[in-house]
């Protein structure tokens, strides 16, 4: 593949794709009832007890 | 028998090594290599003694493998303060240099070789230790699970020291590939892929084999560091050797590829190194020390995604009016001044972890200290951005202001959420009830407070004299200054910036007794932290 094409494709389906995933992302983490489960994973690093593997 | 095929592999490796030094192309290599074969000899004396073998009769007893897997992370701890007084002393050996260049001692000690040393010291070997150490102790505290791979963490462990080592003596030989931050020659960059690759295996693996359902965003922090450094690591130091047993090689680019790629190298390195692992660091110690979780775990993943997507193409803006297309310079300062928001959303997610609880800053310097990291990261975030801008960076590029700006991040940042975890840690992981002095922590957080603020302050100073110097223009349109009045000009702006690199070294060492006291379990004698007063034991007259 030469440069040209490549950068046709990486400043096109490239551009879609990473800007969709990063969109897609947000939404996600704000999707409903994200909310709770995101306090109650906030709460893992006091869970743990010294030698409770 | 136990232990043996350790002892064995090493031992073979010593003489491969010795094999390669016999054989070697070039006087630099065979030096070099010798070394090596040294180190491994020696290693391979200590493995030796320390294989075990089973009474006659009785198999060899079991060894424990429960619980968390925490004597590779007490060594961690100490080579991160180790290596942290190394490259603080030999950052400030070459701040006097440059104030006082009769101390190039040549051709060892000059600064040409001392500062890739400094920058190592201080990122990879204080910083990448710190970063290790912390890392295995967070993947099993959040995923409740041992780290895996068994004696595998243990190979991370040694074998990065065993980089850093190469490193550096090649830097003191002078061995080089002349790219900023990546200057070891093809055969260290190796074997750091080796152990990186086994780091990556060590961190994967306890996450897969989890108790925990959910994966802490702190374990996405650490991962992604480790992935990117990977891939960072593997594409700038594509090369060539020019032979199997030399030390010279050729770049695999050219030109302003190179330098693009040297730049988009560096810049994650810092993106991915010094902020990803950190705030790994960050997301867990701040919510322990605090005592509450993180103030927004929905913002912490939202910082972590707009980051990584970021981050990734800020690098051109290191390469401003040079030969590299006129877009790609926008991009990078558009992208970089973009970061601003995920940097300042996580700065506000970790101070704001306070809220309710910012009693405690009086009574908790190691809180203290870890919230001055956060500020510290806010400054040198906003600075970073607005130094990005070609017209800003018009008058700062290659003046000591990037220099000031880079330590305000590293002493500030990285510097100091690293000691607050170091002291989170040490009372942790060696049994004792607590520190054994947190008045020692509070001289530390003003030493290497002033330290910075001395530093950054004569640095400003300092790059914007020299950038108004060399852009000063007569009415014929000469240059009014020539180079070395402009470095006589900053003279005593670089003294200063020594003592101010002198006072964060004085810091370091108090932590360094400090922790070194917490070990043995001393605890000192002294009116607790916050005012309140101990009984007065002296009668009135």
């Amino acid at each position: 593949m030469d440069y040209s094409t490549f950068r046709e494709i990486a400043d096109s389906w490239g551009l879609l794709y990473l800007f969709a995933m990063f969109v897609g992302a947000i939404f996600f983490t704000f999707r409903p009832g994200s909310k709770k489960i995101a306090e109650d994973v906030a709460k893992i690093p006091f869970k743990e007890d010294d030698q409770d593997v | 028998m136990r232990n043996h095929p350790e002892a064995i592999l090493v031992g073979l490796a010593a003489l491969a090594a010795m094999f390669a030094a016999a054989f070697s192309q070039d006087h630099l290599f065979q030096t070099h290599i010798t070394i090596l074969c040294l180190i491994l000899a020696g290693s391979t004396i200590v493995l030796l003694r320390r294989v075990e073998f089973a009474a006659p009769g009785k198999p060899l007893p079991e060894r424990n493998t429960s619980g968390y897997m925490d004597d590779v992370i007490r060594y961690g701890v100490i080579a991160t303060v180790f290596w942290g007084i190394v490259g603080f002393l030999v950052g400030v050996a070459i701040a006097a240099q440059l104030a006082w260049p009769e101390l190039n001692l040549q051709p060892y000690f000059n600064f040409g070789r001392l500062r890739p040393i400094h920058t190592s010291a201080v990122i990879f070997a204080f910083g990448g230790n710190a970063l290790i150490a912390t890392s295995f102790y967070v993947v099993q505290r959040t995923c409740r699970a041992r780290l895996f791979g068994g004696n595998l963490s243990w190979f991370v462990f040694w074998g990065y020291q065993l980089f850093i080592v190469m490193a550096a003596t090649g830097y003191l030989l002078g061995i080089t590939q002349s790219k900023e931050y990546a200057e070891p020659e093809w055969y260290v960059d190796i074997w750091l892929t080796i152990v990186w690759v086994a780091y990556l295996i060590v961190f994967m693996g306890t996450i897969i084999k989890r108790k925990e359902p959910h994966i802490y965003v702190a374990n996405w922090f650490y991962l992604s560091f480790i992935v990117t450094v990977a891939m960072l690591h593997l594409v700038n130091n594509a090369a060539v050797p020019v032979s199997f047993l030399g030390v010279k090689s050729y770049s695999a680019f050219s030109g302003v590829q190179d330098a693009l790629t040297q730049w988009w190298y560096g810049h994650n390195a810092v993106g991915f190194f010094l902020t990803a692992g950190f705030l790994g660091m960050m997301y867990y110690f701040v919510p322990k020390q605090a005592n509450r979780p993180v103030f927004s775990y929905r913002l912490s993943i939202i910082h972590f995604w707009a980051l990584i997507f970021l981050y990734i193409w800020a690098g051109p803006h290191h390469l401003h009016y040079t030969a590299l297309p006129d877009w790609a310079q926008t991009l990078g300062m558009v992208f970089s001044i973009m970061l601003w928001m995920p940097s300042w959303g996580g700065m506000i997610n970790g101070l704001m972890t306070l809220q309710g609880a910012w009693d405690k800053l009086r009574t908790d310097p190691i809180l203290r200290m870890m919230v001055l990291s956060l500020a510290f990261y806010g400054m040198s975030t906003f600075e970073g951005p607005m130094m990005s801008i070609k017209s800003v960076n018009s008058l700062s590029h290659y003046t000591d202001w990037t220099i000031g700006h880079v330590h305000s991040g590293a002493l500030g940042w990285n510097g100091m959420v690293t000691f607050g975890a170091l002291y989170y840690l040490v009372p942790k992981l060696w049994g004792r009830s607590q520190l054994y002095s947190l008045r020692l922590v509070n001289w530390h957080i003003w030493l290497a407070t002033l330290g910075i603020v001395v530093y950054a302050s004569v640095m400003w100073v300092a790059g914007i004299t020299q950038g108004l110097m060399w852009r000063e223009y007569d009415d014929q349109g000469f240059l009014v200054n020539s180079f070395i009045e402009t470095v006589s000009a900053i003279h005593p702006e670089y003294v200063m910036r020594t003592a101010g690199g002198g006072l964060y070294l004085a810091g370091a060492l108090v932590m360094a007794y400090n922790i070194w006291r917490t070990i043995r379990g001393d605890v000192r004698e002294e009116v607790p932290m916050g005012g309140k007063q101990a009984p007065s034991t002296v009668p009135a007259e």
